[in-house]
């Protein structure tokens, strides 16, 4: 399974962060320390595995995003490479050409998707279309049950009034 | 009170802070506003509120007040509540608090709403961190969505009791049921959780795994139609049709053929397939490849199919891409024991990969690149490997060296190319070598009889260009001393003897006792040379004169040698000859792989103590894996009882208690000044304490201070740092009687000079029959540096009646107040 992902900027700032085993905020933190100082250290044309601890680390340089996927040791590195880049699709998709600022102001949102693409450390739909119509379709319930919000066609502009 | 502002509005906000502090400051304000919003109940603006919280919590701000706002929204009606709720249950609780438990009855109500998107939610949140209370209570619900025909949620209810099942393993068999027709499914969603959850299962109980061997037809059938069927829109990557799916399907097969010869009869096939038709050119099919050439291996295939996989691999290795060469090195090196014929196939490809630039292949290829030496490529093996040990990073020179010796020692064509090959590798590696290579190059060396010559004069070469990289400088010193004799002589058969007085080995050996790029440890062994070659050259008062002067040297392992050396000279001349003469050939057992640390083995320890201590004529050669038998078993040869000097700096408590009671046979510089020298050897071997630690601190022994009635009180001592003034005195208080002794306090006066300070006991209930003790810290402020007296006040109630006891404590240990 996958323990965890962070997605963190090329200065170390945090802009996402999914733990799929409990840790206290302590460890979080630390391990955030850590991952952002070894990725970050990386030769550019390093290989994207690092071991640390028990576990590897797969990560990978999306712009100024880094992706950083740690997986416990029998799982395939070379799929794990495939999930990061099926998550940047995903996005890409939800957000048209997606960058930084879009997961940074719509954090939220990144969430959501995650969360129809993996559950509990474990890829939940392999079909990006059935993930992308997961989003759409719960977006819309969103826009329904609102009370007093006008209907619009626009993801960003209704959710925005709301949050 | 106005609306709270947006969450983009603050983001917005926070990121044109110009400074940490400027920060700080808008959270803290905006925390404080969110507060009162919290405490006046607001609905409308909860979900706004908790969604700022959460962003401010990802900037490392604490939001641990928002966990029941968390709770309510979940509890709402409106989804856009429900989701941000579940958000931040999901980043701000986790199953350590109490809290999270209020969240079971929504997740259940919420399992069963209308909404499919509901449940979803539900069922993610429980997926992810549901602890596993929650789990057992909720787990009935989930088996029940499993059964479901919604693909949407039953994909997820899978994943779901996956997590249950990690969570609260004996919850397994309540899913077997459903399991039943999950691999009959279409959507390709349900497929993969359905695959992860049967091989969750299989992987937790063997029971399972014999139950679901059935299942091994259908899923070579679903992979076959993955490989199989035309362009599928949504599950293509890169023209192949959903590798995840087959990724996780390669991996359950894998299980389920493990030791099984009839499931790896049925799967053979469809690996073959996979393995030739894959498309190679992108990542993802050689991550099909790779989970195919494990499932391979693992499983019980017939050769050819193995032959295949390690050709892979090898194709692998030539591969551009850097991710691939370094799993198909990583593959190989697990293959490597097993396979090995067709491993070395590739050998040459993987020592190319030693020149990789990138620092994690570098690293595997050195290791599989050691594991590939035999007998038969030693010598372009070593060539290679000794190229790799001149240029590669100081991180890989410690392990390169370390395996570089074992290979050698186990391969060496002939005695001349080892002694080469160490050489090669003590000039260019020197100073990364282990401590242990020490002992070991010694007693090689002492055991290559007739390269005694050959090497000395090596070394000796060595010595002239470079004494900077200590393990070659102690070898050498080590060598010279052993054989200098041969070294003047010039009796080298190997190569061009050179010519060499015995003022010019003098003068190295000295040069390196005066040089500030020796360690206190070579020192030691120049000395120790110096003195050795008393026998064995002519002109012995130079070598008088050099010991005598390190008779007051500052540094007290020199300065203890040289004073007994000293005395050799004077009073045990007779001695001096047996004493220094040449070593005998050591025996040793296997030593260990290149990556572990040498330790706990009994082995090394008896060659070091023996290089250290000359020993008497005919000491025979022992098998003896112990430090005690070692030295107590030379009581055939005549000894000399030298009294082991009580010198408590030197030794850590429990090495004196070793060796204090045997007779030393005749050596001149007793074991404890050994310990100091070679600590890691010695007292590796021991003890896994870390006993050189206590050295510094032992200096004081422990004392009974009082004794009476059952109730027993040790004193304990360390020096306080920094004031020596200080004494830290340790209580330990233990009871012998049958009943505790419940109230205990401690008391302590001391003479007006002193100051005294009592910090608190551990406890006041004493165990009975020494079950425990209480322990209590006394720190003793003694500017004048009297003797320590201290009158002692005892209370305390056994058996229900009280106690009470006064007692002078006057037999302190000098150490303690000197």
């Amino acid at each position: 399974m996958m323990r965890f992902l962070l997605l963190f900027s090329r200065q170390g700032k945090l802009r996402l962060q999914k733990w799929f085993t409990p840790m206290s905020e302590r460890e979080k933190k630390k391990i955030i320390r850590d991952m952002t100082t070894m990725v970050l250290a990386r030769q550019p044309r390093s290989c994207n595995f690092l071991h640390w601890k028990d576990l590897k680390v797969i990560y990978k340089r999306y712009a100024s995003l880094y992706f950083c996927l740690a997986i416990e040791n029998q799982e395939n590195e070379l799929i794990a490479l495939e999930v990061i880049h099926r998550y940047v699709e995903l996005l890409d998709k939800y957000f048209g050409n997606v960058c930084e600022l879009d997961i940074i102001f719509n954090f939220e949102k990144a969430y959501f998707i995650l969360d129809e693409f993996l559950i509990g450390g474990e890829i939940q739909e392999t079909s990006k279309q059935m993930v992308n119509r997961s989003i759409e379709a719960s977006d819309m319930l969103q826009e329904v049950r609102c009370a007093g919000t006008h209907s619009h066609t626009q993801h960003e502009t209704w959710l925005a009034s709301v949050v | 009170m106005p609306a709270p502002i947006r969450l983009r509005e603050l983001i917005r906000t926070i990121r044109t802070a110009r400074t940490q502090a400027e920060e700080r400051e808008m959270i803290q304000k905006e925390c404080a506003a969110i507060r009162s919003s919290f405490r006046e109940e607001d609905n409308t603006y909860r979900c706004r509120n908790v969604a700022k919280l959460l962003y401010m919590h990802m900037l490392g701000y604490p939001a641990h007040f928002g966990q029941l706002e968390c709770l309510k929204l979940i509890a709402s009606q409106k989804f856009t509540d429900k989701r941000i709720g579940y958000l931040g249950a999901m980043l701000l609780l986790d199953e350590r608090q109490d809290v999270h438990l209020l969240m079971t009855n929504c997740i259940k109500n919420d399992l069963n709403h209308s909404t499919q998107y509901v449940q979803g939610l539900a069922l993610c949140t429980l997926g992810c961190m549901g602890s596993s209370e929650m789990c057992r209570d909720l787990a009935g619900e989930v088996e029940k969505l499993l059964k479901t025909s919604n693909s949407y949620l039953r994909k997820k209810a899978a994943l779901c009791a996956v997590h249950v099942i990690r969570k609260v393993p004996e919850l397994m068999e309540m899913f077997l049921p459903a399991t039943k027709n999950l691999l009959s499914e279409k959507n390709h969603g349900v497929l993969h959780t359905s695959v992860v959850l049967l091989t969750e299962m299989c992987e937790r109980s063997p029971d399972m795994l014999a139950h679901f061997r059935k299942l091994v037809p259908q899923l070579v059938r679903i992979l076959k139609n993955l490989i199989m069927s035309g362009y599928s829109p949504e599950h293509d990557v890169s023209g192949i049709s959903d590798p995840f799916l087959q990724v996780r399907i390669l991996r359950l097969l894998r299980i389920l053929g493990k030791s099984d010869d009839d499931s790896s009869e049925a799967m053979n096939d469809i690996l073959a397939q996979v393995a030739t038709n894959t498309e190679t050119s992108k990542n993802v099919g050689n991550a099909i490849l790779y989970e195919t050439v494990l499932t391979i291996m693992d499983i019980k295939s017939e050769s050819g199919l193995r032959v295949l996989a390690i050709n892979i691999l090898g194709r692998f290795l030539l591969n551009n891409d850097k991710n691939i060469r370094y799993v198909a090195l990583t593959s190989l090196l697990k293959t490597v024991q097993t396979d090995h014929n067709a491993v070395q196939r590739h050998r040459s490809t993987i020592v190319d990969c030693l020149k990789d630039l990138d620092v994690s292949i570098k690293r595997r290829a050195m290791e599989l690149s050691f594991a590939l030496v035999n007998g038969n490529n030693i010598r372009g093996m070593m060539k290679e490997l000794l190229y790799f040990l001149d240029s590669c990073d100081p991180e890989f020179k410690a392990d390169c060296a370390s395996g570089v010796f074992l290979a050698a020692e186990k391969y060496a064509p002939s005695k001349r190319w080892h002694i080469d090959t160490i050489m090669r590798v003590l000039t260019t590696a020197g100073s990364y070598v282990r401590d242990d290579s020490v002992p070991n190059l010694i007693q090689l060396i002492t055991n290559s009889v007739e390269m005694h010559a050959y090497t000395v004069q090596r070394l000796y070469k060595a010595l002239l260009d470079d004494i900077s990289q200590q393990p070659l400088v102690q070898v050498a010193s080590w060598c010279i001393g052993e054989y200098g004799d041969l070294l003047v002589s010039g009796q080298c058969e190997e190569e061009e003897p050179i010519q060499v007085t015995e003022d010019e080995v003098l003068d190295v050996l000295e040069g390196l006792l005066v040089s500030n790029l020796s360690a206190a440890v070579t020192r030691g062994y120049s000395l120790t040379a110096i003195m050795k070659l008393s026998t064995r050259f002519s002109g012995v008062n130079r070598i008088k004169k050099v010991v005598s002067i390190y008779g007051s040297s500052i540094d007290v392992e020199l300065q203890q040698r040289a004073v007994e050396y000293n005395a050799l000279f004077k009073k045990y001349d007779h001695m001096r000859p047996a004493l220094l003469e040449r070593m005998p050939i050591m025996e040793k057992s296997a030593s260990n792989g290149p990556t572990e640390i040498v330790q706990t083995n009994g082995e090394t320890e008896p060659s070091v103590v023996d290089s250290k201590h000359p020993p008497p004529v005919s000491q025979p050669a022992n098998q003896a894996n112990d430090l005690l038998d070692l030295l107590g078993g030379n009581d055939v040869v005549p000894v000399i009882q030298t009294t082991v000097p009580t010198k408590p700096a030197s030794a850590g408590g429990e090495l004196l208690d070793l060796l204090g009671d045997l007779s030393l046979s005749g050596v001149p510089t007793p074991a404890p000044s050994v310990a100091t020298s070679q600590p890691s050897f010695l007292l590796d071997g021991l003890s896994s304490q870390p006993l050189f630690n206590d050295i510094a601190a032992a200096a004081i022994p422990p004392m009974t201070a009082y004794n009476k009635n059952g109730l027993k009180i040790d004193f304990t001592f360390e020096r306080a740092n920094p004031n020596p003034n200080v004494a830290v005195i340790t209580i330990h208080a233990s009871n012998s009687t049958e009943a505790d002794m419940t109230d205990f306090v401690f008391q302590a006066a001391v003479p007006k000079t002193f100051q005294l300070q009592l910090l608190s006991p551990s406890s006041n209930v004493v165990p009975a029959l020494n079950q425990g003790t209480v322990t209590q810290v006394i720190r003793v402020l003694n500017p004048q540096k009297q003797q320590l007296r201290m009158r002692i006040k005892l209370t305390y109630t056994l058996k229900g009646s009280p106690v009470q006891d006064l007692a002078e404590v006057n037999n302190f240990p000098p150490q303690s107040w000197q």
